[in-house]
């Protein structure tokens, strides 16, 4: 699947905006980019495996409200960085 | 070596202090909280980050930030069983090098309230557990109300130069704290000090330093900035000394950091601001000043000469003040407004070095060679 990676996070992807990844869920899809860009999901999922304050998961154009969502087939993965203040 | 809430700055001269180049800045949009390099090998730099959106972590440079590299496993509390609400580390707050002989270990201290250890020069971190998991940390810790706005803190992680089992820290809120075991147990470390936002008169904990020093030369020798005066412990005595009360009373003792000599463990240095009815946390008056104890706290003299006379209404942050380890000594502080002001002449004047800085966390000494600049 896609998942569309927003600018804070483009040093982890060599600068790519869109990438591939695979997953049944929106944690294995983390698992599959953390293993392909070593240290983006701490960025943005917590040690409790929360979502971080700022950080949006959108799964098919819906809000994910934890990492346990399940992705479907075709659907796309966007992470979005929401506000945070100045 | 500057952090600031964009980003941080190298600023580098030759041994006369007289002019500086600065090189930055270095990850621009970062929150930097602590920028540190290791004294024991003079090239590894440990950088404690995070950004608005993203969690934080920990960046490691070994060429004066030409290339950072992440940590492997930045500091992070253990998972909470199932069922239970976990602690997460919002952001890395302090670092500290470990002892001389035990070359790649470094101390983290993070919000909430946690100690972290690396054993490999800040790649990888684990949490201390026989503090982090100390059956005591929830109350010496308090809520997570009980703390900065930003959230409460661990810091001034020292440790005994004579012995790395023997170290103390400071928690905001929560007090100060001693282990002689190499981390295996705490006790709190708090008589004398006054918590006058606590309905206990003499509490052991709870208390709010906001900054703790050791002198290396004289390591039973402790003083702290605290959030109700500033004070000093010879150990093994275990009552503070409240020091700041021979601060002016129209001044008062109230600050956020200390900073001591690098030869004389009885001249220390404080950055009074205006811890009066809601606390504005500004210079007092709109003055800024230094003030200088050179016999341990007993007197204290104002040091203000080259600082702005009125209408300066900044705050000095409990890292961003600090002194060299030149003869004189050079003191340097970065202000919330983004000066950074410094004195060659140990204080009895000072100049500004640069200006239009981001709100400066910590300002960091070190004598090198190899600086890029």
């Amino acid at each position: 699947m896609q998942v569309l990676i927003p600018s804070p996070l483009h040093s982890y992807t060599g600068g790519r905006s869109q990438v591939e990844a695979a997953g049944h869920t929106l944690a294995e899809v983390l698992a599959h980019l953390d293993a392909r860009y070593p240290g983006i999901r701490f960025r943005v999922i917590d040690e409790q495996d929360r979502i971080r304050p700022h950080i949006k998961f959108f799964v098919g154009g819906e809000l994910a409200p934890a990492i346990a969502r399940p992705i479907r087939k075709g659907e796309e993965v966007q992470i979005i960085c929401a506000l945070s203040g100045g | 070596m500057v952090g600031t809430r964009k980003g941080a700055f190298f600023y580098s001269s030759d041994a006369t202090r007289r002019k500086w180049k600065v090189d930055g800045p270095h990850s621009l949009g970062q929150i930097v909280h602590h920028l540190v390099l290791d004294p024991r090998d003079g090239r590894t730099l440990l950088m404690a980050a995070r950004t608005g959106h993203l969690g934080p972590t920990v960046f490691r440079s070994t060429n004066w930030g030409k290339s950072w590299q992440e940590a492997k496993q930045p500091p992070a509390f253990k998972k909470a069983p199932e069922g239970q609400t976990g602690r997460a580390v919002d952001h890395v707050f302090w670092l500290t090098p470990g002892h001389p002989s035990q070359p790649g270990v470094w101390y983290a201290g993070t919000s909430p309230q946690g100690l972290f250890r690396s054993e490999d020069g800040g790649v990888t971190w684990n949490g201390v557990a026989g503090f982090n998991e100390h059956p005591m940390l929830p109350k010496w810790s308090g809520g997570p109300g009980d703390g900065t706005p930003d959230g409460p803190k661990l810091h001034s992680i020292l440790v005994d130069p004579r012995d790395p089992a023997h170290m103390y820290l400071g928690m905001s809120s929560g007090g100060v704290f001693e282990t002689l075991d190499a981390c295996a147990s705490w006790r709190p470390l708090n008589k004398g000090l006054v918590a006058d936002f606590l309905p206990e008169k003499d509490a052991e904990y709870g208390h709010d330093p906001h900054c703790m020093a050791l002198h290396p030369l004289r390591p039973d020798r402790l003083y702290q900035e605290n959030h109700c005066g500033v004070y000093r412990l010879d150990r093994p005595g275990e009552v503070w000394q409240r020091i700041g009360l021979n601060l002016p009373k129209k001044i008062g003792d109230i600050g956020f950091p200390i900073v001591l000599h690098p030869r004389d463990p009885d001249t220390v240095w404080v950055f009074p601001m205006d811890g009066t009815t809601v606390w504005p946390r500004t210079s007092p008056g709109g003055r800024p000043a230094v003030y200088c104890s050179r016999d341990a706290g007993k007197t204290w003299k104002r040091q203000d000469q080259g600082l702005p006379r009125e209408h300066a209404w900044f705050t000095v942050k409990r890292q961003a003040f600090a002194a060299d380890d030149g003869d004189p000594a050079g003191l340097y502080f970065g202000a919330t407004s983004g000066e950074i002001w410094m004195s060659d002449n140990e204080g009895r004047s000072w100049r500004f070095i640069a200006s239009h800085l981001p709100h400066i966390y910590s300002v960091v000494t070190a004598r090198t060679t190899s600086c890029k600049s």
